[in-house]
């Protein structure tokens, strides 16, 4: 199956060893989209290798630039403003909703239904011209620096993020209506692809993926970075309300509630958000010392986390990624076998993967 | 949840062999230093053992040392003799909320480990990516083979430090 498949979310090959419909053995064969970005790195300053990190998971590419600036700042032991705190979280959560749009929008397509697609499309799509307004990319951004951000929000920004949010809130509604509660998608999505809480962590998998399996954990709360908390905000977690939990309608539906929650940290930050200059604690040189730092945030699709090795110059001497749908994807062989083949499009679309991280 | 020193002290109190638990720091962070035959036994024990309980291995990831001896070629790019390659393994306890740092490292000219993926299933991945790119060994691991680079690749581990492109690949001009 694959590389070229509609459902792979991008080139993916799974090999499958079947008997009849029914599969036996599945095994995903990476590295389509290998393109070095860990050897990149060694040779690219600090600041240099942001652009590049937009690019891991490229539909969320604010949440990457904020982790990885994390780990950097974590080396170079700086303090940041706190509208630059502000500013991260606001458009790390518009890119979660983005990102989880996507993911619903595309799991529907993958189960056959293509309306909720245009739906959720055009809601991601406001977000992107929130984002085009701020630092003028939809898609990747650079905004993220080491020590701020390039430059201060928009003065409509605020407003229109308002906006926003009151719109978009019945529109959850309308998704649910359209999607989650359908009896076709439940047939096709209830019961599928069981991940049980033991193999889940095991596996290490972690942010929706974890969480559908019915586990508490949320590196927001759990491993507090940046001001989150500051903001008063519920995790969501599966309960096997349509079959079995931890099945693929589970880790679905989390990522519906987890928009609700991002909703509701959004307004709080708007809310709080302080005056301030964002650009006064960029360094000029980011020359951090010897050692190393691993930094992590939760991702849309999960942990997300940057391993940096100095060793005291302008570039690292090693980056690792710990890329959340790499972790995901390789429960896949565990999780497959006794299904169907089309069972496949459905625990692959309910994991959420992106193989530019993947294959980095 | 156990402070660091309290893990050390019971690894140390465990496996008792010479200089095969020892602790450093690097930057900010404490690291346990494991010697490459015991990592399984101590992942194992880490793992099960009631009050650590680290049921999860957040990241496995292979570093080179670049500290053995550098010889400059021709073409300014230089080889590297002696010296180390290192896993580090962050583990945590998604039950008991904490964390720790272990590191392994091995000589250059024969970097064997022990596999843990017996220990935690997703060290597989990370285990075979490490190989991919530095060329790590993993004593006992299911299937050890290339991850992201093509499996016919022989042109060898593309994140040591001392490595260059090979002229060809399947017969074509690297690069093209």
């Amino acid at each position: 199956m694959g590389p070229q498949h509609p459902s792979t979310h991008g080139v993916l090959r799974v090999e499958l060893k079947l008997d009849g419909e029914k599969i036996i053995e599945a095994e995903p064969h990476i590295g389509y989209l290998h393109r070095c970005f860990e050897k990149h790195c060694e040779a690219l300053t600090y600041p240099q290798i942001i652009p590049y990190v937009d690019r891991l998971d490229y539909l969320a590419s604010m949440n990457n630039e904020f982790g990885f600036v994390l780990a950097v700042e974590k080396l170079l032991k700086i303090e940041i403003p706190e509208r630059v705190e502000y500013i991260r979280v606001i458009t790390g959560e518009l890119q979660r909703i983005a990102s989880h749009l996507v993911a619903l929008g595309t799991f529907g397509l993958d189960v056959g239904a293509f309306t909720p697609f245009l739906f959720t499309f055009r809601d991601r799509e406001k977000i992107l011209n929130l984002f085009e307004i701020t630092c003028g990319a939809r898609l990747l951004y650079n905004y993220h620096w080491v020590g701020g951000v390039s430059h201060d929000l928009h003065p409509d920004f605020l407003r229109l993020t308002k906006e926003f949010i009151d719109y978009f809130r019945p529109k959850v509604e309308e998704l649910n209506g359209l999607l989650s509660y359908n009896k076709i998608f439940i047939e096709r999505t209830a019961n599928i692809g069981v991940i049980p809480v033991d193999v889940a962590i095991n596996y290490g998998v972690s942010g929706p993926s974890l969480r559908g399996s019915g586990i508490k954990w949320d590196i927001r709360k759990n491993d507090p970075y940046s001001i989150y908390n500051k903001f008063d905000f519920d995790i969501p977690v599966g309960q096997g309300l349509a079959g079995t939990l931890g099945d693929c309608w589970d880790r679905y539906f989390v990522r519906v509630l987890e928009i609700e929650q991002s909703l509701r940290i959004l307004e709080q930050a708007i809310a709080q958000i302080p005056e301030g200059d964002v650009t006064s604690a960029i360094p000029k040189r980011v020359k951090p010392n010897e050692g190393i730092s691993y930094a992590r945030v939760e991702n849309p699709k999960g942990e997300l986390g940057f391993f940096i090795v100095s060793k005291g110059g302008v570039q690292p001497m090693r980056v690792k990624v710990r890329a959340p749908s790499f972790v995901n994807l390789s429960v896949f062989p565990e999780i497959a076998p006794g299904h169907m083949v089309s069972d496949v499009v459905a625990i692959l679309g309910s994991l959420d993967i992106v193989l530019g991280e993947i294959d980095r | 949840m156990k402070s660091f020193e309290e893990i050390l002290e019971l690894l140390k109190s465990n496996f008792s062999g010479e200089n095969d638990i020892s602790s450093s720091k690097e930057g900010t962070e404490d690291i346990i230093n494991v010697s490459p035959s015991l990592i399984k036994e101590v992942s194992k024990f880490l793992a099960s053992t009631e009050g650590l309980e680290f049921d999860s291995l957040i990241l496995l990831s292979g570093v080179d040392d670049e500290n053995g001896e550098k010889v400059k070629q021709e073409d300014e790019s230089n080889d590297i003799t002696g010296g180390t390659l290192s896993v580090y393994y962050h583990i945590e306890s998604v039950k008991l909320v904490h964390k720790l740092i272990l590191k392994v490292s091995v000589e250059r000219e024969n970097p064997v480990t022990t596999s843990v993926s017996s220990v935690w299933g997703c060290a597989n991945w990370h285990e075979r990516e490490a190989f991919d790119m530095i060329g790590i060994i993993f004593n006992e691991h299911p299937d050890l083979k290339r991850i992201l680079m093509p499996y016919d690749w022989e042109g060898g581990y593309p994140l040591r430090k001392d490595y260059r492109n090979p002229e060809f690949y399947n017969g074509m001009k690297v690069p093209y």
